[in-house]
């Protein structure tokens, strides 16, 4: 995974709220099967017309904002399906940070898999950040800080879990230090639930 | 020892390392593995050259994608076909059982979990589908998960987690006729918004849930992430454990009464803390319909599409200019007026054999609307199978429905069961987002009995208005 410590980018400002992860990912391209080149189909139906051209009043298809690496979302951002094509797409859409007040708990997690940093900030903070979204300011991210800041002065610190932190900061993955680090208190676990659940061990 | 919640208990017995930053690692028990969340995280074992920590704890299954209609033929799209050959493929070379496409025990992970016994009280069980929080109406903790958790949990049989907090949802009184879970669940998910459990396990209570049958808890802990809980859950009691019994994958013999002694203790101490209550007065519940594009946007079936006079805030009134524009609905319009082009009877939420023989009630010996196009999908051939011995399918048929083979049909637009553009429907599944149904697709959730009154009528009623006899 491609460590994550600062970005200098744009940010697209999305308010609305309850953007759930078939907005961001539409079901019917849940069944392509590869990973990469995803991004194209971010928001489809809101970004695209009926005919597949891009929509030109999508946030996401005006310069700067079409390349923005931040999203400033919603409340409740990525609710819904479990689906993870929600953080590839945005990922590879090129999108690295999202920031909204609360985020659905499944896309929270998937996010971190992808190197997509999410920010929750509370709504108050966040006003005047749309402001200087709009008005196209370069905005700042420090992971190692904990620091969002933009070209007009604002700046405040964001709360992240250290161990997610850690992983982002240097492209590490959980699987890996899991396998790495726990195979004997797993196998310990394990023969101490066989031992008192034996019925969840049956044929092994 | 501090009192304990259910949801404590279940995490505690389950923790393998407590991490100083709060975090732990917690053993997976019971891994469902479907065609959609499953490639790429097959494919990633392959890439970093892992095995699978312990085959035997995963069972697949073909479910989002595949078709509703006569299973002999071959699957027409392409990429479905490709997606559900992929499952085939990587169960093969990993060694995981996976039920074929037409074998009975197929249907959607959801009900067949439970009904072959992989869902048990007192497992971790995930899934990478978030409508893993159904096996919570076992006491099981269930909960959904992405495609990397899934690789996860196929490599190691773990996953790091932050503990939640619990919420109890108490539920008083018992439900009036007609009134399901369904409207339950709808209910709450009105009362508290759609991120109103964020970061909490629900766990519902009352002396009304010892009457209800699985079928009717599953529907219950099936919404609860559309209230923004991973988990929901209902202490296992002598109804869960009558349903478990004889179950192809339930433990027997001596490990059955081993099992049932654990099993009896699953349940919050009395006076056990939870950060949140809420209470739900069932004598007070009607049957609820969704006018919106979230499943927050809920009413009574007596009540009118909100105005948007009626929104103070700013960003609140343009989501409302947008989602009335989307539904294509004039605000303060009555919700009994809104007519629907087609009838979903299904999906993980509502398509077990005790919702088939609800629907079935009120259709039988009467005529769905001819402006409606009506679907019954069994969640599983089990369920399928059963209704077809008790006759229900005749009855669904001559009411006018088709009569479907099992799958998530339209509950999801990735087979062909699905919405036009500009289509409505009156659905038991779980979402009514944007295009959820398809593209354009304008659907209203509500319980099976409400459905299958909308089917009849055309549009959607209160389904206690229905003319006895038809």
């Amino acid at each position: 995974m491609e460590p994550f410590r600062t970005i200098q980018s744009v940010a697209a400002s999305m308010p609305e709220k309850n953007i759930d992860t078939d907005i961001i990912f539409p079901a019917r391209f849940l069944l392509i099967l590869e990973k990469a080149g995803v991004g194209k189909y971010a928001f489809y139906e809101k970004r695209m017309d009926a005919k597949g051209q891009p929509r030109t009043d999508h946030v996401l298809n005006t310069p700067p904002y079409s390349s923005a690496q931040i999203l400033i979302g919603g409340d409740n951002f990525g609710c819904g399906s479990s689906r993870e094509q929600a953080v590839w797409t945005l990922a590879d859409f090129g999108i690295r940070c999202v920031i909204a007040p609360r985020f659905g708990e499944i896309f929270y997690a998937n996010c971190f898999k992808s190197g997509v940093l999410p920010v929750r900030l509370g709504e108050t903070i966040l006003t005047p950040l749309r402001e200087d979204a709009r008005a196209g300011v370069l905005f700042s991210i420090d992971l190692e800080q904990q620091v969002i800041s933009t070209e007009h002065g604002a700046r405040h610190q964001f709360e992240i879990e250290p161990r997610r932190k850690d992983a982002l900061i240097n492209g590490w993955d959980e699987t890996d230090l899991i396998l790495n680090n726990e195979a004997e208190a797993i196998a310990f676990f394990q023969v101490r639930q066989k031992n008192d659940m034996p019925w969840l061990y049956v044929d092994e | 020892m501090a009192k304990q919640t259910l949801y404590d208990k279940l995490w505690q017995s389950h923790v393998v390392r407590d991490y100083d930053d709060g975090t732990s690692l917690i053993y997976i028990d019971r891994h469902l593995v479907q065609e959609v969340s499953s490639p790429q995280a097959f494919e990633d074992l392959g890439t970093a050259g892992r095995n699978i920590h312990r085959p035997k704890t995963h069972l697949a299954v073909a479910d989002h994608g595949v078709p509703t209609t006569d299973r002999s033929k071959p699957i027409e799209d392409p990429l479905a076909q490709a997606q559900i050959g992929k499952l085939i493929e990587n169960t093969e070379t990993y060694g995981i059982e996976m039920i074929p496409l037409d074998d009975r025990r197929q249907g959607i992970v959801h009900v067949i979990g439970p009904e072959l016994g992989f869902t048990q009280p007192g497992v971790t069980l995930v899934c990478g589908d978030s409508h893993t929080s159904t096996h919570g109406a076992f006491g099981a903790l269930a909960f959904g998960i992405g495609a990397s958790e899934c690789h996860c949990v196929l490599a190691t049989q773990c996953l790091r987690q932050s503990r939640s907090k619990n919420m109890a949802v108490r539920l008083k009184g018992s439900l009036p006729d007609h009134v399901t879970t369904k409207d339950v669940i709808l209910s709450l998910i009105g009362k508290i918004g759609t991120s109103g459990a964020t970061g909490h396990a629900l766990e519902f209570q009352g002396e009304a849930i010892g009457h209800w049958s699985m079928e009717a808890r599953m529907t219950l802990c099936n919404m609860a992430i559309e209230a923004g809980a991973r988990v929901g859950l209902v202490a296992p009691d002598e109804v869960t454990i009558a349903w478990l019994k004889g179950k192809p994958l339930a433990p027997s013999g001596e490990l059955w009464d081993q099992a049932l002694t654990y099993w009896s203790a699953l349940k919050s101490d009395p006076d056990a803390d939870f950060d949140q209550t809420v209470e739900i007065d069932l004598d007070l519940l009607t049957p609820y319909v969704t006018w919106g594009t979230s499943p927050q946007d809920v009413l009574p079936i007596s009540a009118h599409v909100p105005t948007l006079e009626s929104v103070e805030d700013e960003t609140d009134r343009a989501r409302l200019r947008g989602t009335l524009e989307y539904m294509g609905l004039e605000g303060g319009m009555a919700l009994k007026d809104i007519a629907v082009d087609k009838v979903f009877i299904g999906s993980c939420t509502n398509g077990r054999i005790e919702d088939l023989r609800a629907a079935a009630d009120i259709v039988r010996g009467r005529k769905i609307a001819a402006t409606v196009e009506a679907l019954a999908v069994p969640g599983s051939g089990e369920v399928k199978k059963q209704a077809e011995d008790e006759g229900l399918d005749q009855v669904f048929l001559d009411a006018g429905f088709e009569w479907r083979e099992p799958g998530c049909s339209m509950c999801v637009a990735m087979n062909p069961d699905k919405l036009a553009p500009g289509e409505r429907s009156a659905s038991t599944s779980n979402r009514n987002f944007e295009g959820r149904q398809g593209p354009g697709g304008r659907t209203h959730l509500m319980s099976p009995v409400m459905a299958a009154a909308a089917a009849l009528e055309g549009h959607l009623v209160d389904v206690r208005d229905l003319k006895a006899g038809g």
